[in-house]
């Protein structure tokens, strides 16, 4: 992680001491906040430090954890993918419809299909110099339009078919207690950790995010670096609607409209900076897990409506980027 | 670079530029041309006043986003704005329909104030805030009403469905929206600042310019633009209903400006383009709707119309 470290401070950032305690609360300030609310809700919520309860809690958040993890490669490129949700949508869609051909199907289409979208993403951005905002929020459009006119408006809901081999995988249980998405999610993460931190292509998002033309004029291949973001973040989109559709047995149409938001709210919680050039992708898993159990807590003390829980998730993103620019402000500029 | 190359590349800035600034008119005239042949019953007065009731909403919001986006920021939270307007009219309906709609304007106002605050003093980006605003705004008109509430009252009835003159009133109502926008971009000394922020932040504040204050009141304006806008759909539906009111109508909006001729970018508002845009973003749904092709293939023409639209703006969002 050493690699991530050294490209944050900005030019004398030695000469204020205040900076490694910040740079520290950016950096951790959501791990804190998360091992703070677990200890809380263990002492004061029976049933809540069980095994059972966080497996359920970890394992009902994978999805959003697979797409929180492509959106941080493109928040630290410095743009923002607000197609994930309805493509997310999609891919579940997709996964099961594709489930009657077999389990290879259902895997393939909804990850060739959403990596498109991500591709196409890409290259508007990368290539054609679109705003990404702008760019996916027309595809976010596109991928639910597309969505609708496979599911028949929105009128047919495909089914899994019983006995599918993903099914018993994606409901399994690693010794019986950690569940398969679960360890899904981690391999994902660390393989994407690495791909972060240790590679060149790596140090070409964050070059990409840092300053684009200074990472144009060392030779970073910025248009390419920036299509492949966008199109693992369809990826991501693609395999999380897969383990969707096969978590719950059907492709359900409406599920994933506002998860995009979550997403980019787990990312900046786990400190990644929405400006771009700063993050990694440990936080963002932290950022989902905080999200996660802070719900959980919420429909455990009361039913409360989810509209409800989406006041309190606005409010709370506002919350953690007003502490964030706070936190960044105070580091020199550049 | 040979004369004949450069002359070339000129020819291609002046045709893009004119793209930009006009495209948006050749647009509305193609597509009402194609109507006009295509579609049965398109040519009535009836059916333009219905295209004009529908287009009014998308108008009004248009107009407060035209504003943001020339200060080079962002509002996705204009639909969510709408439901919380349409919560507060069916809220406060009981202290009768002015001060329900009053209250529901005021709402608007202060959501808009927040994310404006919030851009301008603590400096976060626009569309994070705003993105914030559209999740946890929406949330709160559905925990304020649930579901939807039907709203009997004459005066609101009247002014949802009547007319005057021949013009219906939400007409009237977009069209002093628009006199009112036109007149603080043209002749007032907000109108320069904001168009100025936009252009250079940093050289407007330099010049003493006051960039929060500015700032601030755009969002404010944009929120309580959203919220007429809420008040006529719940006025012409005839209910508050808070999970569809203005669902999606940011990205309608978004593309209206952006047809219209304003950079993304900022620096620059077209007030009669971004009137013609939303015209068009209308159209463009109703024709796809009076041709009997499904909701997913308008998503999907919306989809192409915004990507070309940002294609066509996007040099001049560079310089």
């Amino acid at each position: 992680m050493s690699t991530v470290t050294e490209r944050v401070p900005g030019p004398g950032s030695e000469s204020s001491r205040g900076v490694p305690v910040r740079e520290l609360l950016q950096r951790h300030g959501a791990l804190l906040v998360l091992a703070v609310v677990l200890v809380a809700a263990g002492v004061g919520l029976d049933g809540f430090l069980t095994a059972g309860n966080l497996n359920h809690v970890a394992v009902g958040s994978a999805f959003l954890a697979i797409l929180a993890l492509g959106m941080t490669f493109v928040i630290v490129t410095g743009g923002i993918d607000l197609s994930v949700g309805t493509n997310f949508a999609l891919g579940g869609v997709l996964a099961a419809w594709a489930s009657q051909y077999g389990s290879l199907a259902a895997l393939a289409l909804p990850l060739a299909v959403c990596g498109a979208i991500g591709l196409l993403n890409g290259v508007l951005i990368a290539r054609a110099r679109l705003a990404p905002f702008i760019t996916t929020l027309a595809t976010m459009l596109g991928a639910w339009g597309l969505m609708l006119s496979v599911s028949d408006e929105g009128n047919t809901t495909y089914l899994v078919p019983d006995g599918a081999v993903l099914t018993s995988l994606v409901h399994g249980r690693l010794f019986g207690v950690i569940g398969y998405p679960l360890l899904l999610v981690l391999v994902l993460f660390v393989i994407g950790g690495i791909a972060l931190s240790r590679t060149g292509w790596g140090q070409n998002v964050y070059a990409v995010g840092g300053d684009e033309r200074s990472a144009a004029l060392m030779g970073v291949p910025v248009a390419r670096t920036k299509t492949a973001v966008y199109t693992v973040s369809g990826l991501c989109a693609g395999a999380a609607g897969v383990l969707n559709a096969f978590w719950l047995g059907s492709g359900v149409t409406i599920f994933g409209i506002g998860i995009e938001l979550q997403a980019i709210s787990a990312v900046v919680i786990g400190g990644t900076l929405l400006s771009g050039g700063y993050g990694f992708v440990s936080g963002s898993f932290v950022g989902v897990m905080l999200l996660a159990v802070i719900q959980n807590i919420i429909n455990t003390i009361s039913g409360l409506t989810s509209a409800f829980q989406e006041v309190v998730s606005g409010v709370f993103l506002i919350v953690v980027v007003l502490a964030q620019s706070r936190l960044s402000r105070s580091r020199p500029r550049a | 670079m040979s004369a004949a190359s450069v002359m070339a590349r000129v020819d291609r800035d002046r045709a893009r530029s004119w793209l930009q600034d006009y495209g948006v008119y050749v647009g509305v005239a193609a597509i009402v041309l194609f109507n006009v042949v295509f579609t049965p019953g398109f040519v009535s007065l009836e059916n333009f006043r219905v295209q004009a009731v529908q287009a009014a909403p998308i108008v009004v919001v248009a107009l407060g986003m035209a504003l943001v986006i020339a200060t080079g920021g962002i509002d996705l939270s204009v639909g969510a704005v709408m439901a919380l307007s349409a919560a507060f009219v069916s809220l406060y309906l009981g202290y009768g329909p002015l001060v329900s709609v009053l209250v529901a304007l005021l709402v608007g106002a202060v959501a808009g104030a927040v994310n404006g605050t919030i851009v301008a003093v603590a400096g976060v980006q626009a569309i994070i805030v705003t993105l914030a605003m559209m999740i946890a705004g929406r949330g709160l008109a559905l925990v304020l009403v649930p579901q939807l509430e039907g709203i009997r009252n004459p005066a609101l009835r009247e002014f949802g469905s009547g007319s005057v003159a021949g013009v219906p009133y939400v007409v009237w109502v977009a069209a002093l929206m628009v006199a009112l926008v036109l007149f603080l971009v043209r002749r007032t000394l907000f109108g320069r600042r904001l168009v100025a922020v936009g252009g250079n932040r940093r050289a407007a504040e330099l010049s003493g310019l006051p960039v929060r204050r500015t700032l601030l009141l755009v969002y404010t304006l944009c929120g309580a633009l959203a919220a007429v806008a809420g008040v006529m759909t719940t006025a012409r539906l005839q209910a508050s209903d808070p999970n569809s009111v203005g669902l999606l109508i940011e990205l309608s909006a978004i593309t209206a400006v952006v047809v219209g001729g304003t950079p993304l970018s900022g620096g620059r508002v077209r007030v009669a383009g971004t009137v013609a845009g939303a015209i068009l973003m209308q159209l463009l749904v109703a024709t796809l709707i009076k041709h009997n092709l499904p909701p997913s293939w308008t998503q999907m023409a919306q989809t192409a119309v915004i990507i070309a639209a940002v294609y066509v703006a996007r040099e001049r969002g560079r310089s």
